[in-house]
């Protein structure tokens, strides 16, 4: 009896240290607004210069003119990717300012750190993707199919970002100075391009054709293409013809892997 | 009464390097102890397993009569941890940093605003309004960053070299925060670099080096061990540095050393301010022309030297 008191009082606590711990990160975006605007532009300014600078040469694959169409769930996915970095910067900015260390040496709940973190960046998410879709209305791109399969797309892309928030928490535990952050900042943009994101991956040379059809960006990105009624880029292989199941296979394949990482990580700060 | 802090034989290793190789710590309530020593001495590792933050491999510790190892979590509830970093929110303000602990601490929201508003008044930082913390001075963040440590009203604060990188004035902003603490019957742990900092600020002090306690006593009993203070005279010109040897000697009444390349000789002292006046007098009298006199604390590599020396002479004796 005692103890399922003590254990409900507990995940009390865990949810409500979470919430104060995401709620840090919201008085952030409140008093220093810039980075968080830059943060929800960029993916807009990437989609305007893809949209019309390059799209004129571009045509959707299967033909048609609805390039901009094809490119939007690819920005999707993309803004999913690139919230990575933002994760690992944040984690890693609080383990070398003390900050991880005072929370550690506190009467609070452990797992809020982590669970404030996914909060705040799940949150920061929604609103970047609420803002580049918004955009994509503006500048034509729909979803055709109904309500239910555009929230399943919204749901994929989701899961993808939360599973690349596992990758960025055991990421920023693990670096520990600011070129390794720049060297995982690079990195980010090629993973992004060498995927469906702008082009079908069949409009490349063999091998990086083959890459960029594995690519997880790519399963995303064709998934939410197929449930919003956007064109596909139609490749005949197997992981093009199951791009939904993929898009749930890799994202939860990650979650698999750098879930119990980034706990383990997390633990081994007191070994 | 049990002392506050009671580690015994405390030992770790990272990998193949022994950072804590059987630490004995005690220390009473309500007083102030020094942990000095080199970087890398294991000052850091031990406030680390006293605050939770490392498990120890081997050795016992508790604080306020609670197992460090066994009960983590109600240790916490009764430390304040102030680390090598001002571990403070830099984007937001005074007041939310410590509204933002003092929710973790499980305040309850008018509580923590209460509280924090107390703190702030208390450590002169009240008038700091809304600016965000980034834009501190490095003695104000420390403040914040001490005062945030004591939202609890902890029984015993840690405190990791808390002047490290401060210039002077914050260093004395920090030194006055924390006498007053002391005055308030918080017992403290504080790890320094400086002698001169352990002197000010404890009442006992444990030298640590290579992950062992080499000697602990009150700073007094620890200087005279160490042959207390010494003068330094720096001469005009290098040849009267004889005459100066013999006149500081018997000031002094110690075995004078000259450097030739600094043109200084120097000598230990037992009362430092009369020696200064007796050795300016003597000085003068001798007609020597000198550029700079000055008593001093025997510095920390000083120390080191006469510890390491004392325990082998200590060695070879019992061998």
């Amino acid at each position: 009896m005692t103890s399922a008191i003590q254990g409900s009082n507990r995940l009390r606590w865990a949810v409500a240290d979470g919430w104060t711990v995401t709620r840090r990160d919201i008085l952030h975006w409140v008093r220093a607004p810039g980075p968080v605007i830059v943060g929800l532009l960029f993916p807009v300014m990437m989609m305007l210069m893809f949209g019309y600078l390059f799209g004129g040469a571009m045509t959707a694959p299967g033909g048609g003119d609805g390039y901009r169409e094809f490119l939007l769930p690819g920005m999707f996915a993309m803004t999913m990717a690139f919230g990575l970095e933002a994760t690992m910067i944040a984690v890693s900015t609080d383990v070398q300012k003390g900050v991880t260390d005072r929370f550690r040496s506190m009467p609070m709940a452990p797992s809020a750190v982590v669970v404030g973190r996914a909060g705040a960046d799940m949150l920061n998410t929604v609103l970047g993707l609420a803002v580049i879709m918004g955009c994509g209305l503006l500048i034509g791109w729909r979803a055709h199919d109904g309500v239910v399969s555009a929230l399943g797309a919204v749901g994929l892309l989701l899961l993808l970002r939360f599973a690349l928030l596992w990758v960025g928490i055991y990421l920023g535990l693990v670096i520990k100075s600011p070129e390794s952050v720049m060297m995982v900042q690079i990195l980010v943009w090629p993973v992004s391009f060498l995927a469906s994101t702008f082009v079908a991956p069949g409009t490349m040379p063999g091998l990086l054709g083959t890459i960029a059809e594995w690519n997880p960006l790519s399963a995303t990105a064709t998934a939410a293409r197929s449930l919003f009624g956007n064109p596909t880029w139609g490749g005949g292989s197997w992981v093009a013809e199951n791009a939904t199941l993929m898009a749930l296979v890799w994202p939860v394949l990650l979650i698999a892997i750098f879930f119990p990482l980034s706990v383990r990580r997390f633990q081994r700060l007191s070994r | 009464m049990r002392p506050t802090i009671v580690a015994e034989g405390l030992r770790k290793r990272f990998g193949d390097k022994t950072a804590l190789d059987g630490v004995d710590l005690t220390v009473g309530a309500g007083s102030v102890h020094g942990l000095l020593g080199p970087n890398g001495a294991g000052k850091t590792t031990a406030v680390r397993i006293l605050t939770t933050l490392l498990r120890l491999d081997d050795g016992h510790a508790e604080i306020a009569g609670i197992d460090v190892a066994r009960r983590p979590e109600l240790v916490r509830a009764h430390i304040g941890l102030v680390g090598q970093h001002a571990a403070v929110d830099e984007v937001l303000s005074a007041q939310q940093n410590l509204e933002l602990f003092g929710r973790l601490y499980h305040l309850g929201a008018r509580a923590a605003r209460a509280r924090a508003t107390e703190l702030l008044a208390a450590f002169d930082l009240a008038d700091t309004g809304k600016k965000a913390v980034k834009q501190f001075s490095g003695g104000m963040r420390r403040r914040l960053d001490i005062a945030a440590s004591l939202i609890l009203r902890p029984r015993v604060l840690f405190l990791d070299e808390p002047t490290t990188g401060l210039d002077p004035r914050g260093r004395n902003e920090v030194w006055e925060t924390i006498r007053s603490l002391v005055r308030e019957g918080t017992t403290v742990l504080l790890t320094t670099q400086y002698l001169d900092e352990a002197d000010q600020l404890t009442d006992r002090i444990s030298v640590v080096d290579h992950g062992r306690v080499v000697a602990e006593g009150t700073p007094t009993a620890l200087k005279a061990e160490l042959g207390g203070d010494r003068i330094d005279v720096v001469l005009h010109d290098a040849a009267d540095l004889a005459v100066a040897g013999q006149v500081v000697a018997r000031v002094a009444g110690s075995a004078a050393e000259t450097d030739h390349d600094r043109r200084q000789v120097s000598a230990a002292v037992t009362d430092p301010l009369a020696a200064l006046a007796d050795t300016v007098t003597a000085l003068r009298a001798a007609d020597l022309a000198v550029e700079d006199v000055a008593v001093r604390r025997p510095t920390l590599d000083e120390v080191f030297l006469h510890l390491t020396a004392t325990k082998t002479e200590k060695e070879v004796a019992t061998a």
